[in-house]
Order: C-alpha cells, then structure tokens, then sequence
C-alpha cells in the first residue's frame, strides 16, 4: 500500500495486509496523535489496510502556541 | 470498530471516553462539547458578535464553522505574521473560507505593527520566535477587536494547547500564569476584551477529525519556527501519558480548573492602567508590546551617517 506521511510531505511503499494500529506500531507513530485517512474517510486501528489502499497519516499536533 | 451512538461503522476512536463514534455522531458530540463549554463559561450570546482569531489551522476554522453553524454572530480576524509562504498559505485558506460562507475577515499586518514581520523579529531581539509571536498576536487581537467593536475575543485552543500550557507552568511554577490560565478571561478593563476558548474541553485529535469530516480546507503543514518549540516537546511528553492512560490530559487540565486554580488567584489585585505609549492596557507605564516594537526599531534602523564624512 502506499503511506502518505506529512511535514514534510513524502510517500512510502508497505507491503501486505495489516491493521491500522499495527501499521502505526512498525511507524512508531502513537495512535492518538495522527488522523488516518482513506480516500474520504477516516479509518480506525481496527481497520484492515491491503497492498491497494492508499492511506495518509496525518498528524494533528500543532505547536508554537501563543 | 461500532459508533457508541448508531452501531454503524466508526470514523474515530475516542479513547479516553471509552467510545467510538460515526462521522455524523462524532460532529453531533464535538458540537456538544464546545457548546457545553460556552455555556458553562458564560463566553458570549447568540446576540453578541465574535470575533474568532484565525490562523488557517484545524482548531481556528474548526471553531469558526462550528459557531457560524450554531448561529453566532462572527466575523474572522487573520494576523498576517510574514512568515514567508506559510503566511501566504494560511492567509489565503482563512480568506477562502470566509469568502465560502459569506463572513467578514479582518486582517492585520504584524509587520506594521511592530516594525518587522516575525523573522526579523526574531533576528533584531534574540528573543525566542513563539514568544514574540505570541505576544503580538494577544496585542493584536485585543487591539483589533477593540477597533471593530467586538467585546469578546474567541481563539482555537484546544484541551492539548492547554494542558500543555499548564504542564510548562508547572514545571517552571510560574505563578503568576496559573491563575490566568482558564477557558474564559474576563474583561477587567474598559481597554481589554473578552477572551474565551470554546475547545478547551476538545483534543486536538477531535479538532482535527472535526475539521476533516466537514470537509474544511486548512492548512497542515506546520509553521516553520514551531520546529523544536518547547510547548510541542511538552505535548509529546503528554501524549506518552495519554497513550498508557488515556484520559490523563484531561484529568490534569480539569482538575487543575476545577481544585487547583482558586489556589492560585491573587488576592491583592493588579493596578492596570494605559501604556503612554499606545495607550493599551498594561501594568507598567509601558505595554510589553510597544517595549518589543521599539527594541525592533533600535535594531533595525540604519546606522546614521556621520555629518562630513566623504562617501565610499
């Protein structure tokens, strides 16, 4: 599947089925800080990602805060 | 994954309230939340205008098409910080979206103000980039609403900006900040607005779900001086937490509001009065803003020519 990653932008190739949580894991990505996206939609850790999807990972941290 | 609410498939997985939620119920709740914090607060009516700070981010537009749909009076205030093509990004996804829906955008130059646009800033003062940043921005806000006639103020924060505010006080026990952390800062001057934060009771990973799932175009990529920023390595600190221990940020965000806060608030009050300068409010016979300005001024400026002296 293809994994589009943020800030900055890039793109990388991951083979074979897996739920989203353990997609995650092998990123060191904690679940509670990106959104992650197919298509339209957002998908939750249980959801099971092949070798067509394309799934972006989003993060939602935003800093600098005043 | 079931939505709590309709047993259909979920869209987000809200750990910390042990529920999962569709995309229609997931809006249905965030709606909710910030309501209930608006209430709870007191922040503003449906017949008082707002003036929403927006910075083309998640939380901001998020905040804004929440109280455009429940009916607010808004308009959008945009504070155009000339940080390079972030600036122009985030400026032009603020412009279309309240050119989308019909509502005013005031914006503010920060470079007129101040004498430089944030970068220089950083450069003429040594000072760190955020803290400038922000203290032009809570200048600017204040200023602008009170040139427009707006009596509150309304900004994106969200329960991990707070709790990660909170987390820096503490570890520095800054005192003086713990009481002026709350979801609602009075007026206490004829000079200085409302200011109120409808989120707070949110995470950033519902701001940004509720974004997504209203099909907002906002900009994701960070601001470039957010790089290596101590409030974004006191997230990660929290978010470590929250991962082992879901609902830690809240627990530590509410209680302090709820048991801890009153502790904190002075007895004695502070004398405010009018900068001699600008005439905004502080507490010395300078604001810290006018101080910044001036110390950009300094450094900036030209050297000046000697009277005489022949030229290269």
């Amino acid at each position: 599947m293809k994994v589009i990653l943020r800030n900055p932008r890039r793109e990388i190739e991951v083979a074979g089925k897996r739920r989203v949580k353990e997609l995650l894991r092998e990123m060191d990505v904690l679940p509670g800080t990106v959104l992650v996206i197919r298509g339209d939609e957002l998908i939750t850790g249980d959801t099971v990602v092949g070798d067509d999807d394309v799934v972006e990972v989003r993060p939602v941290m935003s800093g600098g805060v005043a | 994954m079931k939505c709590r609410k309709c047993g259909g498939s979920a869209a987000l997985e809200l750990r910390r309230h042990n529920a999962a939620f569709c995309s229609p119920h997931f809006i249905e709740f965030f709606r909710k939340q910030a309501a209930e914090a608006i209430h709870k607060h007191r922040m503003f009516t449906r017949d008082e205008p707002v003036l929403v700070a927006v910075s083309g981010g998640k939380d901001s537009l998020g905040l804004w098409d929440l109280l455009i749909e429940d009916g607010y009076r808004t308009a959008g205030l945009y504070l155009d910080l000339g940080i390079f093509e972030y600036s122009q990004e985030s400026r032009a996804k603020c412009e279309a979206f309240a050119a989308a829906r019909g509502q005013t955008l005031h914006v503010e130059q920060v470079a007129e103000a101040i004498g430089a646009p944030i970068p220089e800033v950083q450069k003429a003062t040594r000072r760190p980039t955020c803290s400038a940043c922000g203290l032009s921005k809570r200048y600017l806000m204040n200023r602008a609403a009170l040139e427009h006639g707006y009596a509150v103020v309304a900004t994106g924060h969200n329960l991990d900006d707070e709790a990660a505010t909170l987390f820096s006080s503490v570890l520095h026990w800054q005192t003086d900040a713990l009481p002026r952390q709350s979801p609602a800062l009075a007026s206490t001057h004829p000079k200085l607005v409302r200011r109120v934060k409808p989120l707070y009771r949110l995470s950033e990973l519902e701001t940004a779900a509720y974004a997504f799932l209203r099909g907002i175009d906002y900009i994701v990529e960070e601001c470039p001086f957010s790089k290596g920023a101590t409030s974004l390595a006191h997230k990660e600190v929290l978010n470590r937490l929250e991962e082992v221990s879901p609902g830690a940020k809240h627990n530590f965000l509410f209680g302090f509001l709820e048991k801890a806060r009153p502790a904190f608030e002075r007895v004695e009050h502070v004398l405010l009065q009018e900068c001699a300068s600008c005439g905004q409010v502080t507490t010395g016979e300078l604001c810290a803003f006018c101080k910044l300005a001036d110390q950009v001024k300094r450094r900036l400026r030209p050297p000046a020519t000697v009277p005489g002296a022949a030229a290269p």
